[in-house]
């Protein structure tokens, strides 16, 4: 810690004087100090709740998948807008997510099937648990993966490398390094401006020396993101971020990665996929699900457009605890499953194309008769992101216990 | 979260290539600071820091006119305090506080009690507003199950606003003061009342909610969702019996051993569950012997439902009767890590992975009755391990039944590494985050010599000069729980509506009952140090002194302009050079007149503030 606090009273925000640098020379210096001249990004989105994978990204080749699910299955590509979008002749997108369709045809959308979690569990908060500790079967890791997945950098390091949008840290990023739960850029700050400066000259000064450093690094954040907060904000190339809470999560993570202010990790979540009943109504686009993959494609397709060029930095990846059953219930839903499906979006994926081993549904093939198998370890697909895009090479420390096994994910 | 700066220290140590200088105190220099003796002036403030919430004004008078010996023996025996009366009024509507698991499921019904009413199982409740709750959320549940096609214009209530209240009222009502809505609903008599928050769509009833008396406030959480009112109540009552209590070492250390044996509320069935552990399991033996506290986590709903133990059956039974195996059956080997990791040995308290799965076949039948429903403890020896096993080197002889796991208990309770895991923690807590190994020794003995009692240990630490040194003075940061209650004691705040205080408190970092791991929440320094909740108790600081918590009021109007004086009213001492200058320079600029609140919330937004 005194490294880092020389670092900070050296550097150019302490020069200028509480609160006198300007934004662009404190997002400057951010910048100036990084290793390489942008950073690799990692965005993780968690789709809580348990989503229904088999009728998001759709088997339709696979024969067993429509004697599965007679009223709840999603029609095979027909050309309308109730059929699955078609990807490789065999998996269909659902329709409400054929605005990732671009992604997925300019390469830059990798999907992989049959991933999830060796434990067995179908309770939704041990499953998460797992899935945020990255330790699955052991209740008692304290930290996340995602907060061990920051490589160790020498140097200063920016007060928002890691960000978790939502009212409180998320699971997955809890750890040695320090991160910040965002609910608001526009909260992220002590609410009356002289107070903030009386508060600011406090922790600089304290000789506490727990508090000192934190407080110092505190007030530079809270610069850095009102500096970001203050002007208005205009998605590029178009680009409609939804107005639900996961779309304006989305745009907040944008707005923060094109502010250049050091970003590393991103982790935002999206509820409700515990789709029991009436998960599809009379229409494939209609029902729960519709409406959740609705939100949720437009949401990552805007933030996939906003990007733009800056994609070639930024890997997305979404994930959900565990799948569903395979056959529909009495109530047009699904119960908990196992293996499930996740997403990867960025410049430096081997996309257009669904990865993975599918097990297949025919009845003998099922886990526990009932499910869709697992033949992809979900740390596999973290593990070789965390690696290869990241460049942290100390996987054995981010999923302690776990040899994962790359996929081939990225270019 | 912080442990960053602890392992950098340690990093810096061992690499030549990073400074070599260090701000952590060399270990000798750390036992030095154990040995010296805290100055008599600093005691009571001392005492008060470590065994209560926070002081209030007068405290430190009233333990130095008593005695701090005395102060501290009778914080050991809290049947010797007269209670506060202001505690019992507080807690007096919080009703699902004082139920049986039973009534808590049946007065505030869960969804198997919703399906079972929409079913025709189960009788609809009898109290007006909860019926309507219940006749909406079983409306619902129809819709839901059917088509789909119903909207939610079907599930909201039938009799109009319009039929209960005149226009005025109803004008009122929307568009009142907020003295002129208490105002109305004081005149109503109380069936108006029902009727009208069952008539009030919800975003109107909602409006309401900071306005009205508390029973009123109870009866529309009631009708937005039944089950709310149980967490509202667990929060607010312990949040209560923080900062009021006379026993305050007794309510700090039901919080302790509740932290130690967690459950997290929201993982199913628990939210019903929760309150009588706390209450039935926890507080009853704060004061008492570990063992018979082990036994009754070990036993609770509570604690069964939240490792899984309930699901835990013979490995053999698994699937020797279901044709297709039925989910999640099988051994279940979570409660039995935890228990010895996290609740008696500790992590490296010599136990092996085989072990683990021993003490797992001995709690195989250790269940619920109908954990949904509220059932209690249940023993079912048809998918008990019968077989022998060898735990710790103990065997257990095949043949047994539910006394296979009491004997587990005996066994893990008088290990040696749970008297030193157990010790440990406690002077985490109370003496410092690196409690000198010669105290913690010293209260394992104790530990084991009495067969863990665990007054007896507490004393032992408390008589320790360890504790009374300066080793141990302002050694801790407040957690998130523990700074807010501090504060609103340190003002006295008149505290009527507690659960906004519960929300600040999450918003720091530390949701109440809502842990998700077994771990519970760390009593260390580095946890509760980062950026948004540093700025999370900067805020609340400001709002607290300001009055701009709901619920929450304070007087800050005598005490005066003088920083100083503000700042030692809070504190109980001296503020730091660094706070009073800070302050001073705000006074000199004076962009805006800083008043007496506004000197307050930054005296307790200070880095002064954050340590006890």
């Amino acid at each position: 810690m005194t490294s880092r606090r020389f670092f900070l009273k050296s550097s150019a925000l302490a020069m200028f004087g509480v609160g006198a640098a300007p934004a662009w020379l404190s997002r400057a210096a951010w910048a100036a100090d990084a290793p390489s001249p942008r950073k690799k990004i990692l965005v993780t989105i968690f789709q809580r709740g348990a989503v229904d994978g088999l009728n998001m990204v759709v088997p339709f080749g696979d024969p067993h998948y429509y004697e599965l699910r007679p009223n709840i299955g999603i029609p095979k590509p027909n050309g309308t807008a109730q059929g699955a979008t078609d990807l490789d002749g065999f998996f269909g997108l659902h329709p409400s997510l054929a605005p990732l369709k671009t992604a997925f045809d300019a390469r830059h959308l990798a999907i992989v099937e049959a991933v999830g979690s060796p434990d067995p569990t179908r309770s939704h908060f041990d499953a998460q648990d797992y899935m945020e500790s990255g330790t699955p079967g052991r209740k008692a890791t304290s930290d996340g993966w995602l907060n061990r997945a920051l490589p160790v950098e020498a140097g200063r390091r920016s007060p928002v490398r890691a960000v978790s949008v939502g009212s409180a840290l998320a699971r997955t990023l809890r750890g040695r390094n320090d991160a910040l739960a965002i609910n608001n850029l526009s909260d992220f700050q002590v609410r009356d401006a002289q107070s903030s400066a009386t508060f600011e000259n406090m922790y600089s000064g304290t000789l506490d020396k727990v508090l000192n450093g934190t407080g110092r690094e505190t007030f530079d954040a809270v610069k850095l993101v009102q500096s970001i907060q203050k002007q208005t904000y205009v998605p590029a190339s178009g680009a409609s971020y939804t107005r639900s809470r996961f779309g304006q999560s989305m745009q907040q993570i944008a707005r923060l990665i094109k502010a250049d202010v050091g970003l590393e990790v991103a982790f935002t979540d999206v509820g409700g996929w515990d789709t029991h009943v009436n998960e599809v109504a009379a229409q494939p686009t209609q029902g729960q699900l519709s409406n959740l993959l609705s939100d949720f494609g437009q949401s990552l397709a805007a933030f996939y457009q906003d990007l733009g060029d800056r994609m070639a930095d930024v890997l997305v990846v979404t994930m959900s605890e565990f799948g569903r059953t395979a056959k529909e219930n009495g109530n047009r839903g699904t119960d908990h499953g196992h293996a499930n499906v996740m997403l990867v979006v960025g410049g430096g994926v081997q996309g257009g194309k669904v990865h993975g081993d599918w097990p297949g549904l025919e009845p003998g093939k099922l886990y526990e008769g009932r499910d869709l198998d697992v033949t992809t370890d979900f740390r596999d697909v973290l593990g070789e992101l965390v690696t290869r895009h990241l460049g942290n090479r100390e996987v054995a420390t981010v999923f302690p216990g776990y040899q994962p096994k790359f996929r081939n994910l990225l270019t | 979260m912080r442990n960053a700066k602890l392992v950098a220290a340690l990093v810096a140590l061992t690499l030549p290539a990073l400074p070599a200088k260090t701000h952590k105190l060399k270990p000798d220099e750390a036992s030095r600071q154990f040995q010296k003796k805290l100055p008599k002036d600093k005691q009571a403030l001392h005492a008060l820091d470590r065994l209560t919430f926070g002081p209030r004004p007068g405290d430190v008078e009233q333990v130095r006119k008593m005695g701090v010996k005395r102060w501290v023996d009778l914080q050991l025996h809290p049947e010797r305090i007269k209670e506060n009366p202001v505690l019992a009024a507080r807690l007096q509507p919080l009703e699902s506080l004082r139920m049986t698991q039973a009534e808590v499921v049946r007065s505030y019904p869960p969804r198997q009690l919703i399906v079972a009413i929409a079913n025709g199982r189960e009788k609809l409740p009898d109290d007006p507003v909860t019926r309507a709750a219940v006749e909406r959320l079983v409306q619902k549940y129809r819709a839901k199950k059917g088509d789909g096609a119903q909207t939610q214009d079907d599930v909201e209530p039938k009799t109009s606003i319009t039929d209960i209240l005149s226009g005025d009222q109803i004008r009122t009502l929307r568009t009142g003061t907020p003295a002129e809505k208490q105002q109305l609903i004081a005149s109503l008599p109380e069936n108006t009342i029902d009727d009208m928050i069952i008539a009030l769509p919800q975003p109107q009833r909602q409006q309401l909610f900071n306005f009205v008396p508390v029973d009123v406030r109870r009866k529309i959480m009631l009708m937005n969702a039944p089950q709310s009112v149980l967490n509202y109540d667990l929060s607010e009552g312990k949040l209560y019996r923080a900062i009021y209590s006379n026993r305050q070492l007794q309510e700090l250390l039901s919080d302790f051993w509740y932290n130690h044996f967690n459950v997290f509320l929201d993982k199913g069935a628990d939210r019903y569950l929760v309150p009588t552990y706390e209450r039935d399991a926890i507080a009853p033996h704060v004061f008492g012997n570990f063992r018979d506290l082990l036994e009754a986590t070990a036993k609770s709903p509570a604690m069964l439902f939240y490792l899984d133990n309930w699901q835990s059956v013979a490995p053999a039974m698994a699937n020797a009767k279901a044709k297709r195996p039925k989910q999640g059956r099988g051994l279940n080997e979570n409660y039995a890590r935890e228990l010895m990791e996290l609740h008696t040995l500790g992590v490296d308290g010599g136990y092996t992975q085989k072990d683990i799965v021993e003490v797992a076949r001995c709690f195989t039948g250790w269940t619920i009755k109908a954990p949904r429903m509220g059932g209690g403890f249940d023993y079912n020896d048809k998918v008990h391990d019968k077989g022998e096993k060898v735990v710790l080197g103990v065997t257990i002889p095949a043949g047994g039944g539910k006394e296979d796991g009491e004997r587990v208990l005996d066994i893990l309770a008088r290990h040696p590494s749970t008297a030193r895991f157990i010790s440990r923690k406690l002077a985490v807590r109370f003496v410092a985050d690196q409690p000198p190994q010669a105290l913690v020794d010293r209260m394992a003995a104790v530990f084991t010599k009495t067969g863990g009692d665990l007054r007896a240990v507490m004393k032992t630490m408390l008589d320790s000069k360890e504790f009374w040194s300066q080793g141990a003075y302002r050694a801790k940061v407040k957690t998130p729980f523990e700074m807010i209650v501090s504060a609103v004691r340190a003002v006295n705040a008149d505290v009527t509506y507690a659960f906004p205080l519960a929300n600040q408190i999450a918003q720091l970092g530390q949701p109440l009952y809502r842990k998700v791991e077994p771990t519970g929440y760390s009593s260390a320094n580095a946890e509760w140090v980062n950026s948004s909740a540093l700025l999370a108790r900067m805020n609340f600081a400001l709002a607290l002194a300001q009055n701009r918590i709901p619920g929450v009021r304070v007087d800050t109007s005598h005490s005066g302009a003088d920083p100083e004086q503000v700042a030692k009213a809070v504190l109980f001492e001296d503020v730091s050079a660094q706070t009073r200058a800070a302050i001073e320079k705000a006074l000199a600029e004076n962009k805006k007149p800083v008043t007496p609140a506004l000197l307050t919330g930054l005296v307790l937004g200070s880095p002064d503030f954050q340590r006890r």
